[in-house]
């Protein structure tokens, strides 16, 4: 993992330390995320996981820390290299975010016709060629209102490729998501993933798909990176935590109950006085 | 400590209000930058000057109408009395390009594109759609905000012209056609009596400026609303409320400025 060498690492992060009002989302987290493979960011619910796709975007800034994407300090560099290093970098919002005034076919289109001056026949056969990639080329004159919900992320992920980024982040992509979209999804990253040899980063709390098609995990909770390694490694390895969230089971580390006083204190603190039933 | 607690709670608000107006004015700099790419894209521009102007025609042009028809009404009775109805035309045209035709075309703006716009950015930004833009290179705020924006300023001022034009035909028909006031001295004397400079520039001034400021409320407010239906919603109202006020207010100022000694 972190023994790797610098060129295989597309996304460094170091002491990073991210705080929303008093509540701390990140301390001092380290990640290393590898070139070319299928890196999943797991975790419970409200962990910051999100956050951590938008700090590497550059769109949140953190406290302190450290965040390189291909060796460029992304909360360092002037704003327009940001802009041009965000063209190599793709994102699959949880709710795809498709602007909802054009169909597929424009959504797609949208970053060729923002940053190239490719003619309109050479943008349609690009645009066509991306949504065949994700099987909706049939699709391209539906407006997003008329997407399912695995359709419409499927189109995110047409509009993530069109511009050929090195790395695709996705935010939650299985969420919600009937068990045949959820295939289809699993696959299509994997796939994309191979087939364009794209460096991918997968935050979700979906154990078992994101094991299937991840490399390499990480587990994050309480604003620390809990365990990382591969699916194999953290099934075996036998961390109480890790075990409780791969496993799903209802009780461990994590506690079912929301922390506060004890039961038996709580029921009686609202008991009866027996003075009062006297009165 | 009552009073602490008040006194605080009153230097608390005050300062979120100056703090509000700072981040406000850093947004309006970084869309008066935007400018730049509207002029190599005018069709982003286009498209806004018809969802913004176009759109807020119908309402405009019948509240002028309307406006207009009651001016003359209103003024005819009162002019009557001292035998001046010839001059109805002059009281119609002053009243509509001097006050009428800015502050209430910009008050009807604010309520439907304003509204609008405070929506449509606010449920952007909700839905991730600003957040996304930006992942994809491309700047949010000269994309989506300035030509809304610029949109915003011109239509104003055309549409306050269409609200005046409007509600002097209303007041020509009501005042010459149904009152009987003579047709002649009705334009006659709008013509002698009425300044290009003084009252219809003026105006056209007021509009511009009242144009700048409720857009300015809209696209800051939408861009500025929690992202959730409440906060949208929360938002649409503050544009519209705070666009009132700015209108009213700046209209005090302005015909002050425009019209005192």
């Amino acid at each position: 993992m972190t023994g790797e060498s610098t060129d295989d690492i597309v996304v460094k992060i170091r002491n990073l330390t991210f705080s929303r009002g008093n509540r701390k989302i990140f301390d001092g987290v380290d990640i290393d995320i590898q070139r070319g493979k299928v890196t999943a960011i797991m975790g419970p619910s409200g962990t910051g996981k999100t956050t951590l796709l938008k700090i590497i975007g550059g769109q949140l800034k953190p406290e302190m820390g450290e965040i390189l994407v291909d060796g460029h300090n992304v909360h360092k560099i002037k704003q327009k290299d940001l802009y041009e290093l965000r063209k190599r970098m793709g994102m699959l919002f949880q709710s795809g975010a498709l602007l909802t005034d054009l169909n597929v076919f424009d959504n797609v289109a949208f970053p060729l016709r923002e940053h190239t001056p490719l003619s309109e026949s050479m943008i349609r056969s690009l645009v066509l060629l991306k949504l065949e990639a994700v099987g909706l080329r049939a699709a391209r004159d539906l407006m997003p209102s008329e997407l399912s919900g695995g359709m419409a992320r499927r189109v995110a992920m047409a509009r993530a490729i069109t511009l050929d980024p090195m790395m695709i982040m996705y935010d939650e992509p299985f969420t919600g998501q009937d068990p045949i979209s959820m295939g289809v999804l699993v696959q299509l990253i994997r796939k994309l993933s191979d087939a364009l040899g794209l460096t991918s980063i997968v935050v979700s709390h979906d154990v078992a798909e994101t094991c299937e098609i991840a490399d390499y995990l990480y587990i994050i909770a309480d604003g620390k990176v809990i365990q990382h390694g591969s699916p194999d490694y953290l099934y075996k390895e036998g961390n109480p935590w890790v075990e409780q969230f791969l496993r799903g089971l209802p009780d461990g580390p994590v506690r079912f109950h929301f922390p506060g006083v004890g039961y038996e204190e709580d029921l009686f603190a609202g008991a009866l006085d027996p003075t009062d039933i006297d009165k | 400590m009552w009073v602490l607690d008040k006194l605080q709670a009153i230097g608390k608000s005050s300062l979120g209000i100056f703090e509000r107006f700072g981040r406000a004015t850093i947004f309006l700099f970084h869309v008066l930058s935007g400018i730049g790419s509207l002029i190599t894209r005018p069709q982003l521009l286009v498209c806004q000057l018809f969802f913004v102007g176009v759109l807020s025609l119908l309402i405009i042009l019948i509240s002028g109408l309307f406006v207009g028809m009651v001016l003359a009404l209103q003024g005819y009775y009162i002019l009557s009395h001292f035998g001046a109805e010839q001059t109805l035309g002059v009281m119609v045209a002053a009243s509509l390009v001097r006050e009428l035709g800015p502050v209430v075309s910009a008050l009807l703006f604010s309520g439907r594109a304003g509204s609008a716009l405070t929506a449509e950015i606010g449920l952007m930004r909700a839905t991730e759609q600003l957040s996304g833009i930006e992942m994809m290179a491309v700047n949010p705020i000269h994309r989506i905000i300035a030509p809304r924006f610029w949109a915003g300023v011109i239509s104003m001022p055309l549409l306050a012209s269409l609200f005046s034009s409007l509600g002097v035909l209303g007041g020509y028909f009501v005042g010459v056609l149904l009152l009987g006031v003579d047709d002649g001295a009705f334009w006659s004397q709008m013509q002698s009596k009425l300044d290009f400079y003084d009252d219809v520039l003026n105006g056209v001034i007021k509009s511009i400026i009242f144009g700048f400021a409720v857009t300015w409320i809209a696209i800051f407010e939408g861009y500025d609303a929690i992202p959730t239906s409440e906060g949208v919603s929360r938002a649409t109202t503050r544009t519209v409320v705070y666009s009132a006020f700015a209108i009213l207010g700046l209209d005090f100022v302005l015909t002050a400025l425009m019209f005192g000694n």
